[in-house]
């Protein structure tokens, strides 16, 4: 028999698993049924990874693991040992803002925000692979993130001006994006 | 979620072995890959397993190997590395573009080809936890409710349409699946993997519950074959296919030696057209002889009250699928 809990329910067996999240190795004992998303919020405590329709459907959730995008609610904690696992909260260094960080800021390209860390490591991991992309290959690789504020111009330009910043040039977003409709 | 162990399989004996073991000690028990359908599943309390066995510690299953001139794929390849192998989009570009066409990257990402392949349904009754055949009871909803995507060919009782994209592929690359199960191995055409609600209307294959498709082997191809996938959706990305067409024609020079016909979307299983094929066997593929064939393919066709529409679709799909094919050079 299995040891029952103070609330008279069966205790769940932990699993104890050595994950790397953000360059940093770190032991985390969870259930195995949580899911990555569960794990990081409420057992690493990092919460900049959003829970949103937890069935894959808004791409909230998103995360790198080994530098691709992956839905951490359609993904177990316990698949997740051996692997390389980035958040949101990896992406600046120290006080200075990745550069997509900084467009999105720069431009708007946040209203609610609820959507962005998952848009921020999808367009990263795009920018890795692909330095300069055209606006329809950043929005094949965005087809997954829903954002129900911005209308999404704004993420695709702040996509490209942090791309051309990041190969040492510029991009000149659409005006009104910056000053606003006259 | 359900509260489930987690159980790490060294190999398909091993992993089929333990779904049997945890089966007969009265407990569910789940095979679970890329797990992107799966935990859908289990949230929506669709499945409910007391123990997961993870197929993602197997070794060596996740990859494209040559073999008598065709290849063999591993169940555990991920969508994204299908889809961007060299061999497959040069030889077999129906399965590439079929793949690319899933989901979205992260999905992609992550999904494997045996669980694309074996996904369950995304009938909005069965994912919503309606006591349908899918789930268990003995009506289908859909019949008379909302079918705007349900089957017009090979409905009743229940009116799924099959939701993968490579099953289309595989069934037009007339692919073979190596089936693991807990006495032995057994492989099977993809034309027999695949069941009719007719059949059973509880499942989309023959696969018993403690069988894993292993891997998917796909023969050589006739020098001069081309292929492609055309999916219609009703948004540009990120859902499955309203009707989709993927093709195999074996060509010298404008003529059509051959081909494999098969459609996505119109039924609850790959709906492969042997008729159209062989009204192209032998011919010229003309604009007329598309329109004709377009006609043939939806001979027999059922919509129900809301799907109407599928059929001057799939009609389309067929006609300009087969003219720019044969264009390609």
């Amino acid at each position: 028999m299995k040891p029952l809990g103070k609330n008279g329910r069966k205790k769940l067996e932990k699993v104890h698993i050595r994950l790397r999240v953000n360059g940093e190795e770190t032991e985390v004992a969870f259930a195995p049924h949580k899911t990555l998303l569960e794990v990081l919020r409420e057992d690493l405590r990092l919460t900049g990874t959003k829970h949103g329709c937890e069935l894959g459907e808004c791409g909230c959730c998103a995360v790198l693991v080994d530098g691709r995008p992956v839905l951490s609610c359609l993904a177990l904690g316990v698949a997740m040992e051996g692997h390389e696992i980035t958040t949101v909260e990896g992406m600046a260094v120290g006080t200075e803002l990745h550069p997509l960080q900084q467009t999105f800021a720069e431009l708007g390209a946040a209203q609610c925000g609820y959507c962005t860390p998952g848009i921020l490591l999808t367009a990263k991991a795009l920018l890795e692979t692909n330095s300069r992309p055209s606006r329809d290959e950043i929005k094949e690789a965005l087809a997954g993130n829903l954002c129900r504020c911005t209308g999404y111009i704004k993420i695709l330009e702040a996509v490209e001006l942090a791309a051309a910043r990041m190969a040492g040039g510029q991009a000149e977003p659409a005006k009104e994006t910056i000053y606003g409709w006259e | 979620m359900k509260t489930f162990a987690n159980s790490n399989a060294r190999d398909f004996q091993q992993a089929v072995a333990l779904v049997q073991q945890t089966r007969q000690q009265g407990r569910a028990a789940s095979l679970v890959g890329g797990g992107s359908d799966l935990l859908g599943l289990v949230k929506e309390r669709i499945v409910n397993p007391d123990v997961l066995v993870n197929l993602k510690t197997i070794r060596g299953l996740d990859q494209v190997r040559p073999s008598n001139g065709g290849v063999n794929i591993g169940g555990l390849i991920t969508l994204d590395t299908l889809s961007r192998n060299d061999v497959i989009r040069r030889q077999y570009s129906v399965l590439a573009e079929a793949a690319e066409t899933v989901a979205t990257p992260q999905i992609r990402n992550v999904g494997t080809l045996a669980g694309n392949v074996c996904q369950r349904p995304w009938c909005w009754y069965f994912r919503n936890g309606f006591p349908c055949y899918k789930n268990g009871g003995n009506t289908c909803f859909s019949f008379g409710g909302e079918n705007q995507f349900h089957a017009i060919f090979g409905g009743g009782p229940s009116y799924i349409v099959h939701p993968s994209d490579t099953a289309v592929a595989l069934l037009a690359l007339d692919a073979k699946f190596r089936i693991v199960g807990p006495s032995g191995e057994r492989v099977l055409p993809a034309a027999e993997f695949f069941a009719l609600p007719q059949q059973n209307p509880a499942r989309e294959n023959v696969l018993a519950a403690d069988e894993a498709l292993a891997e998917v082997q796909i023969p050589a191809l006739r020098a001069g074959t081309r292929s492609t996938y055309h999916k219609i959706m009703d948004r540009e990305a990120w859902t499955h296919a309203v009707v989709s067409a993927a093709m195999v024609l074996e060509m010298d020079k404008q003529v059509c030696r051959s081909a494999r016909v098969v459609l996505g979307g119109v039924a609850p299983i790959p709906w492969r057209l042997p008729k159209v094929e062989q009204m192209l066997s032998g011919e010229r593929i003309t604009e007329a002889l598309a329109a004709k064939a377009a006609e043939a393919a939806l001979e027999g066709a059922k919509p129900l009250a809301k799907n109407a529409y599928k059929v001057p679709l799939t009609k389309g799909v067929v006609r300009r699928t087969l003219v720019e094919l044969a264009a390609r050079g």
